[in-house]
């Protein structure tokens, strides 16, 4: 089993700002059909997307959707083979890096071992030819950002992953780009402390008010962290929305087993209303019932994906009034510490996935092997997938 | 960093290791160390025509006195000839002109090889060190037929016009330097390049992000990261070309004066075994009073 998605941790930070939604609103990066191609192989193939100023963007997908070709080109270090890139109305496929108006922060970091913290941080500025006293100014003030004041005069190899992490941080923010570009920044730090400094980036990136886009793999740290999440996989963006829109409604099966856990069934459309819809699937034995209309004609074979955590699970005398409910049998169970994880077998011999919190004080809530038990969920929880 | 490294059936840590040094040490002891003390022991002697040719330092009185005599005059004597004098400064300039010619040429050429596709890095460092397979002496035999009066050099420029005379570039110190150029160069690209090739390429690319050109990357960033490289190439190429011997004497014509050649004077000309022995000892301490503060100062360097 994989590493299970867990909802409560979740705070959406970048509620309530989207620029998206605003039709007026002029997007501070345009990309355009960019194609990029390694050895005949299509690495980022015709993508499109529109990043708003502000906005804490994020690139996700697994290794080698395109992710990392797509923010290398924004970079510069790669050259697009087709489409546009622009910034704030500037082109910027004929740029090279040193003339970008962005920043990247490297997934190795890539602090320079023979320079102090100081000089590291400084030396972007030194290449504008900033002033020597306004490089120590906003040096110290940045260093005072990733609160890192007193390791000024420390080299890279003296500090911690976490301090090399802050440094790097402080090094692409000095020269205030009008967007960061961050290359699975939390990747090289443990459990813990990447948790802490998810929230501390979205602070910071609140702060300085600049346009961070990020590449990630970690569907967790995209959720927690980003006003928008575009989903990549195989060169492709398969998805663009906000985490509650991407995590409630993924547009296909690849997006909703790819965020979290999720359960599927498949069958013909049976009912179609304005305001509710069934579908007729032998795996869960009946109709499953769907709280609005679908956009597919009567007998459309269609594909429901819920939420483990969005099922209920109850003792089969537990009188349930759920539109959707089955009875099924506990096969596995296992224990997550915070939650439980079920996987209860249908008759059709599907198995069900389910999460509970943990309710420790309530044992008619706890379930063992080979229980009989009652599933359910509301007709509204369960989102029409794409195949 | 790597801790230690226990391996099964040794009896504590650290025993294995001390047993792994011990073969170089003692080898290093037997056929380094007591050679230079009997080099050292000789050198505080005095010619004398007997076998060996010179007076022992030991020697018993019939009353069973030991007597140590000590002649310290081969070093003075060292100091007050010229001649020496000469030799010695005349091979540490050759030395020293090698090193940064070599290091001018290898540098891009190292560069290039640690820069480019990983598919033609091997092909072109076996090119780099080829020259290793054929004798080291037809090889500067060789520089002679390239270098001579109806050479491949000069016939090639009187054919084109260019020259009515041949060009006098052999039997001098520009012979010298071309051939120990050639001879060291690949000591010189060798821990250039594995210095090179081992720099991480995202440190050139975020140089390039925070707004470096691609020179000023290069002077910022790849040129003190392979400050390593170029000491470890410099020692390799100096130390040895000081007491070269083989190029100044078929390069450099008859009046080149070196270590090499005075010390092949001494032994074999004159047979003073002593005084060959004390330019030897000299030369010694000459190259290695300035790397003991070479390394003295690099392990300062170093991150605690």
């Amino acid at each position: 089993m994989g590493r299970e998605f867990i909802p409560e941790m979740l705070t959406i930070s970048q509620d309530g700002y989207q620029p998206w939604t605003d039709a007026a609103a002029e997007p501070q990066i345009k990309i355009e059909n960019i194609v990029k191609t390694f050895d005949g192989f299509n690495a980022v193939d015709n993508v499109s997307i529109d990043i708003y100023r502000g906005e804490f963007f994020s690139l996700l997908g697994g290794s080698g959707c395109g992710k990392t070709t797509l923010l290398r080109m924004l970079a510069g270090f790669l050259t697009p083979d087709s489409g546009h890139l622009s910034m704030d109305g500037l082109d910027l496929v004929p740029l090279p890096p040193y003339e970008r108006p962005v920043n990247m922060m490297f997934q190795s970091y890539a602090l320079f071992p023979h320079m102090t913290v100081e000089n590291n941080i400084a030396f972007g500025l030194r290449r504008d030819g900033t002033p020597k006293d306004e490089i120590a100014e906003r040096v110290s003030k940045v260093l005072d950002l990733v609160q890192l004041g007193e390791f000024a005069n420390r080299k890279p190899t003296q500090l911690s992953g976490g301090q090399r992490q802050r440094v790097a941080l402080a090094r692409s923010l000095v020269k205030r780009p009008s967007v960061l570009l961050l290359d699975e920044p939390l990747s090289a730090l443990d459990k813990k402390l990447r948790e802490a400094t998810q929230y501390e980036l979205v602070n910071i990136q609140q702060q300085v008010g600049i346009t961070f886009v990020m590449v990630t793999h970690d569907q967790e740290e995209a959720m927690t962290m980003s006003t928008r999440i575009a989903v990549m996989d195989k060169g492709k963006i398969v998805q663009v929305g906000a985490p509650a829109e991407i995590y409630e409604y993924p547009q296909n099966r690849f997006v909703a087993t790819f965020i979290g856990s999720v359960n599927l069934f498949d069958g013909p459309l049976v009912e179609n209303q304005a305001d509710h819809a069934a579908i007729a699937s032998d795996e869960w034995g009946g109709k499953i019932q769907v709280g609005r209309g679908i956009g597919y004609s009567l007998g459309h074979n269609t594909t429901l994906g819920v939420r483990p955590e969005k099922v209920r699970i109850a003792k089969i005398h537990d009188p349930m009034a759920l539109a959707n409910r089955a009875v099924g049998r506990i096969k596995d169970v296992a224990y997550l510490g915070n939650s439980l994880v079920y996987h209860v077998i249908l008759e059709s011999g599907k198995v069900l996935k389910v999460t509970t919190p943990n309710l420790g004080s309530t044992p008619d809530r706890k379930f063992v092997r080979d229980e009989s038990v009652h599933v359910g969920w509301a007709p509204n929880a369960c989102a029409v997938v794409e195949p | 960093m790597i801790k230690q490294v226990r391996f099964l059936g040794s009896p504590k840590p650290g025993e294995g290791r001390r047993w792994v040094i011990a073969g170089p040490f003692l080898w290093f002891l037997i056929f380094f160390l007591v050679p230079f003390v009997v080099v050292a022991k000789i050198s505080l002697s005095t010619a004398a025509v007997s076998i060996p040719p010179y007076v022992p330092l030991i020697s018993w009185n019939n009353d069973a006195t030991m007597n140590i005599a000590l002649h310290f005059g081969n070093y003075h004597f060292l100091l007050t000839d010229p001649e020496y004098v000469i030799a010695y400064l005349s091979s540490l300039r050759n030395a020293a002109v090698t090193a940064l010619v070599t290091l001018l040429i290898g540098y891009p050429v190292a560069y290039g090889i640690a820069t480019t596709r990983a598919n033609l890095r091997g092909p072109l460092l076996m090119l780099v060190i080829m020259p290793f397979w054929t004798s080291f002496l037809i090889r500067v035999y060789a520089w002679i037929g390239i270098l001579k009066p109806n050479g491949l050099i000069n016939n090639f420029l009187m054919s084109t016009g260019l020259i009515n005379h041949p060009l006098d570039i052999l039997n001098n110190q520009f012979a010298v330097y071309v051939g120990m150029v050639y001879a060291y160069l690949p000591f010189m690209v060798l821990p250039l390049y594995s210095c090179l090739e081992k720099m991480d390429h995202s440190l050139l690319e975020a140089a390039s992000d925070l707004g470096a050109r691609p020179l000023r990357a290069f002077v910022s960033i790849t040129l003190p990261l392979s400050i390593p490289g170029i000491v470890a190439g410099s020692l390799l190429v100096f130390i040895p070309a000081v007491g070269e011997y083989i190029i100044p004497t078929l390069l450099g014509g008859a009046d080149t004066l070196t270590i090499g050649t005075v010390l092949w004077n001494e032994f074999f000309g004159n047979r003073d075994w002593p005084v060959a022995s004390t330019v030897a000892v000299a030369l010694i301490i000459l190259l290695v009073g300035p790397l003991m503060l070479l390394q003295h100062f690099q392990s300062k360097d170093e991150p605690s």
